[in-house]
Formats: structure tokens, sequence, C-alpha cells
């Protein structure tokens, strides 16, 4: 079953931006979408989470109604005025409905947060401010997630953990999450798409369950072949 | 605690200063008193001074609690309906370019002698920097945030609330800091104009009576009234700054 689908070109000011998409997200599994910077993923995302902000879709665009998508984008955007427990309680109270905190908490606790969640923003490392974005991201709990480059921020260790609890925690979800890091993508993608000023290129995941051990030989082949069309690049169409 | 010695310094050379010339010219007390002048005459009417300036004080109090609401009303209201905003800018602009004071003596023949106009010219002046200072701030919200408040399905009230009020409130502390330095303006010409009581009024008598030693006592008075309002108004500036920044 199909969750998302664009199917056409999008315009900004009479320039094309992405010309003949043609990108189908599948419900219920991981999907990820690499491409340079500037080529357009974060548009993507934001045409999925309805935030039309001056772009023109041509085309056919299937989206998710309100209240179906939750959205993690590049920064964390915490209030810096609100503890990282409000922070991830947020949506509630703009809803006006009084907030989990206790979930709130929990959720916190699993992204490895326990004891700072009575921090602000400006008393958290980089990480740990994407830590609560995920969190929050999470807290919101809808069926249609969309991650832009949410651990790009981490050390190593901690993005492979944080991977690991991504996974388990938006199994079976709708997830559709922008990287350019071709480890990333062949970890967590049941579905890779590379975007280019040309469209969108399928490319055949790795087999298996994610989160994929990174030493998996089917995982690094991916992997490679991935960092070489990227590397390669493709002539912008425009 | 460096700037409260740099303070006094400058103050004390003022001081010499003023001392100095008035002794160089040999200038009389009815044109400019010495130091010493002023002081005996802080010392000697201070009862009369502290009645005068509790009015002034009350009349600013009311001048910037109102002014605060009214101003923060309007920049709410305009920030919720973007459209009213655009037709009543014109508005805004040619009604600010209007000098309070010049309506001084209308406020006085509407409102009479008492309170009440020297009120009224406070709040005129408090209210435009208090408004236009916290409109701009609500109005530059961090649109990454209303991204999420709008993904998240928040209301346009909570959204206001929860999130655009917060982020504007070290612009509404710009505005209030500089609605406390012009309040006292206000009320103490409001009291030129007309009126019985006040600073501005003991002014204008001990000018009438060459009480200049007087006249100079209040100047001080409402110099000192003015500049602890300012540290009031910078604290509480500060406080909302730190607060909305989460530091
Ligand atoms: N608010 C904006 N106004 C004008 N151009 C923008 C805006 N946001 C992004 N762009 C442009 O649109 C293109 C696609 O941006 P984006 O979707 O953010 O790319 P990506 O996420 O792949 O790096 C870029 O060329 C970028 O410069
Ligand atoms: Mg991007």
């Amino acid at each position: 079953m199909t969750a998302l689908l664009l199917r056409g070109s999008a315009l900004r000011g009479g320039r094309v931006l992405l010309r003949d998409l043609d990108l189908a997200v599948a419900a219920g599994q991981w999907t990820c979408l690499l491409g340079p910077s500037g080529v357009g993923k974060t548009t993507i995302l934001r045409l999925c989470a309805g935030l039309a902000n001056g772009v023109e879709w041509r085309g056919r665009l299937v989206t998710p109604g309100p209240g179906q998508v939750a959205l993690m984008a590049q920064d964390d955007l915490l209030l810096p005025w609100l503890s990282a427990r409000d922070n991830v309680a947020l949506g509630a109270r703009l809803r006006g409905v009084p907030p989990d905190l206790a979930q709130a908490d929990r959720l916190l606790a699993r992204v490895g947060l326990a004891g700072r969640a009575g921090h602000k923003p400006a008393a958290l490392s980089g990480g740990e401010r994407q830590r609560v974005a995920l969190a929050r991201t999470l807290m919101e709990d809808r069926p249609v997630i969309l991650l832009d480059e949410p651990f790009s921020a981490l050390d190593a260790g901690t993005r492979a953990r944080m991977q690991d609890l991504a996974a388990e925690l938006l199994a079976r979800r709708t997830v559709l999450m922008v990287t350019h890091d071709p480890a990333e993508a062949a970890r967590l993608g049941e579905a890779i798409h590379i975007l280019t000023g040309a469209g969108a290129e399928r490319i055949v995941p790795p087999a298996g369950p994610i989160p994929r051990a990174v030493e998996d030989p089917g995982l690094l082949r991916v992997q490679a072949a991935l960092l070489a069309r990227l590397r390669a690049g493709v002539p912008c169409a425009a | 605690m460096r700037g409260v010695i740099g303070g006094g310094a400058s103050a004390a050379m003022a001081l010499v200063l003023w001392a100095g010339l008035v002794r160089l010219f040999d200038l009389p007390r009815f044109i400019l008193p010495g130091p010493g002048a002023v002081a005996a005459a802080l010392w000697r009417d201070r009862l009369l001074l502290a009645d005068h300036a509790a009015t002034t004080l009350t009349e600013i109090g009311a001048g910037l609690v109102i002014g605060t609401l009214l101003g923060a009303l309007l920049a709410l209201v305009l920030a919720l309906l973007p459209g009213l905003a655009r037709g009543l800018h014109p508005v805004l602009i040619v009604s600010q370019t209007v000098p309070v004071f010049a309506l001084a003596p209308i406020l006085t023949l509407w409102l009479g002698y008492g309170m009440a106009a020297k009120i009224v010219m406070a709040v005129l002046i408090i209210f435009f920097p208090v408004s236009t200072g916290f409109l701009h701030g609500l109005r530059r919200t961090e649109p990454g945030w209303l991204a999420l408040a709008r993904v998240m399905g928040g209301g346009r009230w909570r959204i206001l609330w929860h999130l655009r009020v917060p982020a504007a409130l070290p612009d509404l502390a710009g505005g209030l800091r500089l609605a406390a330095t012009y309040a006292p303006i206000g009320a103490v010409i409001g009291e030129w104009v007309g009126g019985s009581r006040g600073l501005g009024y003991l002014m204008l008598m001990a000018n009438g009576r060459a009480r200049t030693d007087l006249l100079f006592a209040a100047l001080l008075v409402l110099v000192a009234l003015t500049l602890v309002l300012r540290a009031a108004a910078d604290r509480l500036a500060d406080r909302l700054t730190r607060h909305a920044t989460g530091s």
C-alpha cells in the first residue's frame, strides 16, 4: 500500500525545483532518500507534511491528512524556554490536551537522557538536543514519520544506538528518512531512493530486517554502490 | 561595581565643575544655585518634594501599566489578524508622527487639571514603543517552530500563546525600556501645561518665585526617579530575555 506519492514537478517562483519526480513511499516500512545538498530533499519532506511555503506542485501528490504526520526537521527546533521534558510534550499543549509528562520522561530515558529531563536546551550538547527532538517526534505517535537527517549531529557511537532505537520504536510505521550518509541508508532503508536533478532513482536495499548489522556483507555492497552513485553525480536536468 | 565607581567619579566631577562655575562667575542664586544650595533645598523641602514626587510617580505608574497592557493587547490582535494590521499600518505610522507633547493642552482641556490628563499623556507615549516592539517580535517567530507547530496540529491561539508570545518577550522588554525612559517626560509635561500637583508643577511654581534651588532639587528628584524606573525596566528586560533564551 502506498502511503505517500509524489508524481510531478515542484516549482518555486516559476523555477523548476524538482523535475519529473516519481516517488512512491510504501506504508509500514522505512524508506531512505539520499541525494546531494540542495537537490530538494527537505522540500519533499515539507510537501509531504503539508507545508507548502512558496512551493507549487504540478502533478499528483498523495499525502496523509492532517494529524497523521510527525516531522523531525534538520534543526532540533527546541524551544529554548522549555525544559527537555516540556519540549517533548509540546504537541499536546499546542493541541490543548493535557500532556502525558510520564510518557515524555519514559521517551527521554529511552534516548539516554533520563537525568536531563529538567534541563533547558541551552544546557544540552548538540547531540543531546537532537535526541530530545527524536523523543518529541516519537511522542507524537503518528503513523507517518518524516525524518530530515535526524542523526547527522551525533557521534558515531550515539548515532548507531539512535538508529537501533528509532528502528525499534518506529517499526511498522511509515518512515521517510532523508540522509546524506550511504551507511545509514543501507542500514535502515527497506526501500532506498537517490534523488537527482533528473528524478528519483530506486536502489535495491540489502536483504534482511532493519536495523542491519554494520558488518553485513550485503549492506557493505549496497553502501559502496550508493557511494559510487553519489560520487558520479548526475548532470542537473535544469 | 566598576560601573558604580565610575558613575560616582563622574558625578563628583560634575559637582566640582558646577560649584567651580558658580564661584568663578559669582552667579546669583536665582540664576544658578551652587550644589550646596540645592542640597539644602532638597533637605529643607523634603516633605514637599516627596509629596509632589508621589503624585508624579503615581501618574507614571498608572501610565506604564495601562500603556503596556493596551500596547501588548494591540500587538496580539494585530499579530492574529495580519489583514487588519496591513489596514492599520498607515494609521499607526501617521499617529506616531503626532508629537504627543503637543496634545497636552488638548488633554488638559478635555480631562481637566487632575491626574487623568497626565496619565493619558504617559499612556500615549508608552503605547507605541510597546506595541511596535512586541508586534515586531510576534511577527518574526522562527519559521521552523511555526512549521513544527502546524504539523503537530496546533491552533492559532495556542501557537500564539505557547510559542510566539514567549519568543517575543525580549522585544516586549525592549519596548518597556523605552517606555520607562519616556513615561516621566509625558507626566511632567502634562503637569506643566495644567495642574496643581506633581514635580512638573513644583518646578514651574519654583521658577515663578525665583526659587531656582527648589527647581533644581525637583529636577534632581525627577532624574533619580527616572533612573530607578529605567533600572527596574532593565532588570525586567534582562529576566525576560534570559527566560526566552533559556540561559
Ligand atoms: N525558503 C527558501 N526560499 C528559496 N529557496 C529555497 C528555500 N529553501 C530552499 N531553497 C532552495 O531550494 C532548493 C532545495 O532545497 P532543499 O529542499 O532544502 O534541499 P536539500 O534538503 O536536498 O539540501 C535549494 O536550491 C535551496 O537553495
Ligand atoms: Mg535538507
